[in-house]
């Protein structure tokens, strides 16, 4: 009998704020260690914390964004524990009153099935600073510029029975959070984070032990670390073994994990209530106005993208997704006005050569306008598709719009039947065995042998022929 | 001019009797003169008085005196101070220059008030003797052999002594009041939220507020009126508008109805203490007040509910105390947890570290419930026991300490009944109600107070009762023999 696998997530997610969670300093990334860091941020003595208002308002946001009842009174609570990049020596949390309580993600799976995944809670909280361990000589470095930013802890129920379910769930709220405009997104700055709770067990029983694997930064890591441990687990148990409650490490470069710390060992946080905070209040009035302002979200986007452009929901669920995929696609295809054109390049050239060069949509170096402009140029058969695919690998490499590509090149397709009806006349006059061949053959063959006569107009247009016009002047000429 | 009260003196300089660097060099003087015995400042900042006070004679010259103008004035040590150390009484602070100045501390100096220094107080706060203090034990002025009281006891020594014509003070469970009675001042601890926390290295910051130390309840409201009032920077301050301290000294208090808890005049009670209480609350009925007993029935909770809640904020609070950042840390450290463990045990004392003890126990996993949740339960009932009686009572009066002051050393090893002795004081911080001490007598020549409460923000109304009592008293008046000549 095979195993069953559970999976539950815990997703940090770092709100866009202008500035952190309790103070005025500015988020930053890549400034210089402890520049962005206020006397609030590093704990001195006598300072006290004041609620950034917008973090409220976008976790806020979030929870009408899946559903979830918004508690009206969150609080904030100490987390009580010692570390040299936690400046106050606790946390600021929330646990018993969070602000964003139960709610639902659906997740579109690539077998087309759907999946609900519900939202225990989510709450807000700050940020620690980072420890740096190289460079100090035995000795390690505290930067408090992260320390203080806000962030919402996303908790799944443990709802997900495979990685794939995971990531699937991962990238949904990745497209969420990134449409209503509260996170970034960008992974590889650790916008989120992801902790995975895995156990498993035999169809019908009650769950297994769980461990927790911290700190996924990828979506492909976290899928990796899923699988990894899901087979450890499996080892374990099937060798007579006990899955051991604990947090694990994994470690993206050699594709191996390791035990950090075990339930014995955890903290008491002793929890209670932060005295210097009162209770943040919600009213109808900040949810209404919430609401009025809640930017489209995936579902209605993906809708949106079936019916106005007639995508299949496959294609439509790729495109809508990830908020700069989706307006990237919509400029292409406005700006190239054939929205199955511009969906098949998004999709195919554009992502296969960003992923090939590990970029993103956003610092694409071809932008939606020049691909719509690739589209129309295609479209009104200026440019035959393998000359596109030509006038698209120049314009990523910064050679201009596909318009002066095209100019410049000389790429345009040859439409005047006068020069290519020449050509086609010298190739049958200089070819006559391979003529008389065609000639003598059946048309199942003739169909195949068409194909040399049309690689050497081909190359004698350097590929500017018109290729049905070709074809159909070829078939008159060999009969 | 150490006999006269800050309102007389703010009159002096207003009259030119005097300049503010005569006034300040005055106390200077005295503070050189007797605090090698009393040991009520840690640190005394000459330099910047004096250049304070000349701006403020420049200022009174110019015609652009503010409410404080030139009067000196002495913060305690718990109020941070841009580029003064700041100590708040612990070895963990010792060299700890503060890189920003408190609220409190600023808004005085914006209204031209001059800093003498920083007063000596039980370590962060935690203490009712001034003995936990790392600078040593501040005496009372009233008896050198004897302690001040606390955690405020440097600043109600200071301005007992006259080495400083006011203080500023904290009060988490009755810091400035018993300090207050115990050296024959007049002391006020606001409503919870109406002067800013923000700069003030907080003890149990649900409880921690700051307030006036004056020799009249006429000073207390002039430094009130500089001190109040909402700030951005502290979430738990009350966006309400400041009322005219000195204008509610001009109201009749005929018709005023004053409450007796009975529970603040026990059968175990000094007969002596109750009676000089009595005593005082008889003077208000001559002008004109009504009195009536009250129950405050959870009031004999308070004790216990303030020893847990305190305790707890206070274990998370001084968290940020690791040897990191800043304040002590220890030699050569080995490794991380010897970082920790050798600079928190070097550096706090060891009444820090029981309340650090006790709070981390009450906090912990399967003794919240009993202990925090419950301390918190009995905070309500008795925040609704003060609420009851205030519905027809305008303030309630009763001593304000059980005893006067003891001797140096005589209760060092006996933190329980030290804790027993804070009955009076506690339940108004729990209540987060505002409340004063004001001198009514001697027993053996120590000064014994009284304690007025009054209603949320009716910080106005308990100054009033205070000054009309202080009208046709002069208690309040009374010096020690330490200090010189008057």
């Amino acid at each position: 009998m095979s195993w069953e696998v559970v999976i539950g997530l815990e997703i940090h997610v770092q709100l866009n704020t202008t500035s952190k969670l309790f103070s005025g300093s500015k988020l930053s990334t890549g400034a210089e260690p402890n520049t962005q860091a206020s006397l609030v941020d590093l704990g001195m003595p006598g300072t006290l914390p004041v609620v950034n208002k917008e973090a409220v308002r976008k976790a806020a946001l979030f929870g009408l964004a899946i559903n979830a009842d918004i508690c009206r009174h969150s609080v904030f609570e100490r987390k009580n524990y010692f570390y040299p990049d936690l400046p106050k020596g606790y946390q600021t949390t929330q646990l018993d009153k969070p602000i964003v309580g139960a709610g639902v993600v659906e997740v579109q799976l690539e077998s087309g099935e759907k999946k609900v995944v519900r939202i225990h809670h989510a709450h807000l909280e700050e940020d620690a600073g980072k420890s740096l361990h190289e460079d100090f000589h035995g000795m390690t470095g505290i930067d408090l510029n992260r320390a203080g930013t806000p962030l919402i802890e996303v908790v799944t129920e443990p709802d997900m029975s495979n990685a794939e379910e995971a990531v699937a769930f991962a990238k949904k709220l990745h497209a969420i959070v990134t449409s209503i405009g509260i996170c970034d997104g960008d992974m590889s700055q650790g916008n989120m984070r992801f902790d995975v709770n895995v156990s498993i067990r035999k169809p019908g029983e009650p769950l297994g032990t769980r461990t927790e694997t911290k700190n996924l930064n990828s979506f492909r890591f976290m899928e990796r670390a899923i699988k990894l441990e899901v087979e450890r687990q499996i080892d374990v148990l099937e060798d007579g073994g006990e899955i051991v409650q604990e947090t694990r490490l994994y470690n993206g470069d050699t594709h191996t994990a390791r035990s950090m710390r075990s339930k014995e060992d955890a903290n008491d946080y002793r929890y209670f209530p932060c005295p210097d905070l009162l209770p943040v209040e919600i009213t109808d009035a900040d949810l209404d106005a919430l609401k009025a302002a809640m930017p489209e979200l995936p579902d209605a986007r993906k809708a949106r993208f079936m019916a106005d452009y007639q995508l299949s929901e496959y294609d439509a669920d790729l495109l809508s997704g990830d908020l700069a995929t989706a307006a990237f696609f919509e400029g292409a295809a406005k700006a190239g006005n054939d929205a199955k054109l511009a969906a098949n390049w998004v999709m195919g050239e554009l992502a296969a050569k960003l992923n090939a060069e590990e970029k993103t949509i956003s610092n694409s170096p071809v932008s939606a306008d020049q691909l719509g402009q690739l589209i129309a140029r295609l479209k009104d058969g200026t440019i035959s598709s393998k000359i596109a695919k030509q006038v698209f690998e120049a314009c990523w490499a910064g050679e201009g719009d596909p318009d002066a590509i095209i100019e410049a090149k000389g790429l345009k397709q040859m439409s005047d039947s006068g020069e290519l009806e020449k050509i086609v006349d010298d190739i049958i006059a200089n070819n006559t065995p391979q003529v008389e061949d065609y000639r003598n053959s059946d048309d199942a063959k003739k169909k195949k042998k068409i194909g040399f006569f049309v690689g050497q107009a081909m190359k004698a247009t350097q590929g500017k022929a018109n290729p049905q016009q070709l074809n159909q002047l070829l078939k008159d000429k060999l009969g | 001019m150490h006999t006269k009260t800050l309102t007389e003196l703010k009159a002096g300089l207003a009259n030119g009797d005097y300049s503010s660097r005569e006034l300040t060099e005055h106390f200077l003087a005295r503070i050189k003169q007797y605090d090698g015995e009393l040991n009520s400042f840690i640190t005394v900042t000459e330099e910047q008085a004096l250049a304070q006070a000349d701006a403020a004679d420049q200022a009174i010259a110019a015609g652009q005196s503010n409410l404080l103008t030139g009067l000196p004035i002495a913060h305690k040590d718990i109020f941070c101070t841009e580029g003064v150390r700041t100590s708040c009484g612990s070895k963990m602070l010792d060299t700890f220059i503060a890189p920003y100045t408190a609220t409190v501390v600023e808004k005085m100096a914006a209204q031209g008030a001059v800093m003498l220094g920083k007063t000596n107080m039980d370590e962060f706060a935690m203490g009712s003797s001034n003995e936990t203090s790392f600078y040593g034990a501040v005496k009372n002025p009233w008896d050198l052999e004897r302690v001040p009281g606390g955690s405020s006891g440097g600043a109600a020594a200071c301005l007992g002594a006259r080495l400083a014509p006011a203080a500023t003070g904290t009060d988490t469970g009755g810091s400035i009041r018993q300090p207050a009675a115990l050296n024959n001042i007049t002391g006020l601890k606001p409503t919870y939220g109406r002067v800013s926390r923000w700069g003030m290295i907080a003890f149990a910051s649900s409880l921690d507020q700051a307030g006036p130390m004056g020799q009249s309840a006429e000073d207390c409201a002039l430094m009130l009126q500089a001190m109040a009032g909402h700030d951005h920077r502290d979430s738990t301050s009350l966006n309400e508008k400041v009322d005219d301290y000195l204008g509610a000294l001009k109201e009749d208090i005929s018709g005023l109805t004053i409450g007796i808890p009975e529970e603040f005049f026990p059968d175990t009670l000094d007969g002596a203490i109750a009676d000089n209480s009595r005593a005082a609350i008889r003077e208000l009925e001559k002008l004109g007040a009504k009195v009536v007993s009250v129950s405050l029935p959870s009031i004999k909770l308070s004790v216990p509910a303030y020893y847990v809640i305190a305790p707890a904020e206070a274990s998370s609070n001084l968290s940020r105390f690791d040897g990191v950042r800043f304040g002590h840390r220890c030699d050569e450290p080995q490794d991380l947890e010897d970082l920790y463990k050798r600079s928190r045990s070097e550096g706090f004392g060891d009444e820090v570290k029981r309340r650090i003890l006790v709070g981390t126990y009450a906090l912990s996993a399967g003794y919240y419930d009993a202990y925090y949740r419950r301390a918190q339960q009995v905070r309500r009932l008795i925040r609704d026991d003060f609420a009851r009686a205030f519905e027809k009572v305008d303030v309630l009066m009763g001593p304000t300490a059980p005893e006067t002051a003891f001797k140096l050393g005589a209760k060092k090893d006996d933190p329980v009944s030290m804790y027993m002795a804070d009955v009076f004081t506690i339940g108004v911080n729990l209540a987060g109600l505002p409340a004063l001490s004001m001198p009514t007598g001697f027993i053996n020549g120590l000064p014994t107070g009284t304690q007025v409460i009054g209603n949320y923000f009716r910080e106005g109304q308990i100054l009033n009762v205070a000054h009309k009592y202080q009208q046709v008293t002069d208690w309040h008046r009374q010096l020690p023999t330490f200090g010189g000549e008057q």
